[in-house]
């Protein structure tokens, strides 16, 4: 029991420590230093306390994508269409914080997370409905839902919700529906919507370890035909999971306006971040708590990149090639086991 | 009636089904691709990086060659050794398909558009860099309708149709056809009857990727002559549910190809009818009509459609 855990703890971590390996060899053949590249990296993420706000503001919506992701494939679910909910719960809650005027915040906040969630989880059970009626594979189907969305929502807001000139984007919310700023160093404002994620992933947690209908789901992910067997409606629970996960990335996308200046609807706005839940989620194990700390590096990652960008020239799409090599050394977690066991068995020899 | 009279214009002019044989094109590719995999019992979800490599790779050889075949050429070596860590992953270590094969399409988005830059020296789109010439078919200049089609059009067009009858008569009527369906309805019994499963399987999958690169090909140099970031659009998932609408059947595969590819090209038409006009922000709305039409399709004939038994499970050698 001890082993598994160390190794649940392990392939992640190693797969991280050969992405970065690897994407230092491609940061090379350009030309460029690598070590010199992840160390602005680290500055340019933990360097000071304006460093550390923009990261903990970018981890936000990534954690949210991240257990959208994670609590999909907790119950055999592959929601590769956070990118899509996302967009629609940030239109259906940022239309609903442009009109919700001086009603008190207490009442208003809730109310626009509420309605992200909400368009999240519509545009989501689209994809459970037709997985369990029809068995479309959702990851098509999502993929498709992502692409209505953009489409979608640039309609939105060159049309219907268009104001001003220059960029698409709709009006700004009401003042009452931004969310409480804790923290502000110089341009960097940082609201409480970390906290917010954080309490939804330790619910989260309790809920998959401690309560029945949790270990009824993940049953239903582990073995489908057993738990029908054992009572559980397989199309409910399908349902049910796209509809949840659908709410998780709504809500990352909503918070992200309600929190983050300009606090505006400015369609295409997820730049990938319904896609780094996948890594996230995988990194951190499906577990919630694992997620929190990948959501961190994560978001690490997309700061410091940034830092890297402007500053070594280096392009910031390293950062999707080394999560989508991470993705791809834990879904084939052997490869990672069996390089565990070769250097394990080197040590043996060596002792011998 | 404006509306009705502009689709009548739309479907009596050649240019239609022109537009929609160029559209359908690269989704025939991937599509033949995509069955490859699967009729052997693997899962390829990666079509849409693999397109992607395929385009790239092309436009950079072109760039450093002048020669667009050469760029094709390249297109397809890189795409099947990309693939094959796919393969790889999928076959030897029993790794779930379905995320090895989204990180196989994040891998190709992030790479391409990294190297976008210290290749061509700016980011988003290159510039023209060169394509294939078309194939001026002169025995059908004069022929009405049928020569306003097929005169002038990209050899790319006539590869696919090729495509699609070489892996017809590959699929159903060789040995060799018939080892790949083996694999991939009943792995146990091929193994029991001596096929080399985990051999087929790489044939399946990598033969795969040699369509689904010329597929990407096509979309730089066969047909705009430049690369843009993430300009597949979606085309490998759409060519999924090509194959699928198809199934599993190349035949069907082109026809459900065409399908789409004549959803695309009345979009497109309709954007620019001169008898309506389409304000430019309702223009986003058109163009989802293609991913509508799939979510549709996918989700209409899924269950009618049969996939290959053992698709997508991975196969263990029993010691």
């Amino acid at each position: 029991m001890k082993q598994n855990k160390l190794y649940a703890f392990l392939v992640p971590v190693i797969s991280v420590i050969i992405a970065l390996l690897i994407a230092s060899v491609i940061i090379l053949s350009v030309g460029k230093n690598p070590i010199e590249a992840y160390s602005i990296m680290i500055v340019g993420a933990f360097g000071g306390s304006e460093q550390i706000a923009d990261t903990l503001v970018k981890m936000t919506p990534l954690l949210l994508t991240g257990l959208a992701v994670g609590f999909g494939f907790r119950a055999g679910i592959f929601n590769i269409g956070a990118e899509g909910q996302m967009t629609m719960g940030a239109l259906l809650g940022a239309v609903v914080a442009m009109n919700i005027g001086s009603v008190p915040s207490v009442i208003a906040i809730p109310i626009c997370i509420i309605s992200g969630m909400i368009g999240g989880a519509l545009w989501a059970s689209i994809a459970g409905f037709l997985k369990a009626f029809t068995g479309a594979h959702e990851v098509i189907t999502t993929i498709m839902l992502n692409w209505i969305a953009v489409n979608l929502s640039s309609f939105m807001v060159t049309g219907p919700l268009a104001v001003g000139s220059g960029t698409p984007k709709s009006p700004e919310i009401a003042d009452s529906a931004k969310l409480p700023v804790v923290l502000k160093v110089q341009a960097s404002e940082m609201s409480i919507a970390i906290f917010i994620a954080v309490v939804v992933a330790i619910i989260m947690y309790v809920y998959l370890e401690k309560t029945t209908s949790g270990y009824e789901l993940k049953g239903v992910g582990f073995n489908p035909y057993a738990a029908e067997y054992g009572g559980i409606s397989i199309k409910k629970s399908i349902i049910m999971t796209m509809a949840i996960s659908g709410a998780l990335a709504g809500m990352a996308g909503i918070v992200d306006i309600l929190g983050v200046p300009p606090n505006r609807f400015v369609g295409e706005l997820s730049g990938g971040r319904g896609f780094d839940g996948i890594a996230i989620a995988l990194i951190g194990r499906n577990n919630p708590i694992g997620i929190i700390f990948a959501a961190l590096l994560i978001a690490a990652l997309r700061t410091g990149s940034n830092a890297m960008q402007v500053q070594a020239q280096i392009p910031d799409d390293i950062v999707s090639i080394i999560q989508g090599i991470v993705i791809f050394l834990v879904a084939s977690e052997r490869i990672v086991y069996s390089l565990m066991q070769l250097t394990k068995r080197k040590k043996g020899s060596a002792a011998a | 009636m404006s509306w009705i009279e502009a689709i009548f214009n739309i479907l009596v002019n050649p240019l239609f089904y022109q537009m929609a044989l160029l559209s359908a094109t690269p989704l025939i590719f991937a599509s033949i691709g995509g069955t490859f995999s699967e009729k052997t019992g693997v899962t390829n979800i990666a079509l849409e990086g693999i397109m992607l490599m395929g385009a790239f790779i092309s436009i950079v050889f072109t760039y450093l060659t002048g020669n667009p075949w050469i760029g094709i050429l390249m297109a397809v070596v890189v795409g099947v050794g990309f693939t094959w860590f796919h393969a790889w992953a999928s076959i030897r270590w029993c790794a779930d398909q379905i995320v090895s094969g989204t990180a196989l399409n994040i891998i190709a988005l992030g790479l391409t558009a990294f190297l976008m830059k210290p290749i061509f020296g700016n980011e988003g789109r290159t510039d023209f860099i060169g394509r294939v010439q078309n194939v001026k078919l002169e025995f059908l200049k004069d022929v009405p309708f049928i020569g306003d089609i097929f005169y002038d059009l990209s050899p790319f067009v006539y590869l696919a149709l090729i495509s699609v009858l070489f892996s017809w008569i590959l699929f159903y009527r060789t040995p060799l056809g018939l080892r790949m369906a083996a694999v991939g309805e009943n792995p146990e019994a091929a193994d029991t009857l001596g096929i080399n499963v985990f051999g087929t399987r790489y044939f399946g999958v990598l033969t795969g990727s040699i369509f689904a690169s010329l597929g990407g090909a096509f979309l730089s140099v066969g047909e705009l002559g430049s690369f843009g970031e993430n300009m597949i659009h979606g085309r490998g998932f759409i060519a999924l549910a090509a194959m699928i609408l198809g199934n599993w059947n190349p035949v069907g595969a082109l026809l459900a190809s065409l399908l789409f590819g004549a959803a695309e090209a009345m979009n497109l038409q309709l954007q620019s009818s001169s008898i309506i006009s389409v304000p430019n922000t309702v223009k986003p709305l058109f163009n989802m009509l293609p991913f509508i039409i799939t979510l549709i399709v996918v989700g209409g004939f899924v269950g009618k459609s049969r996939s290959p038994a053992a698709d997508g499970a991975p196969y263990e050698k029993k010691a």
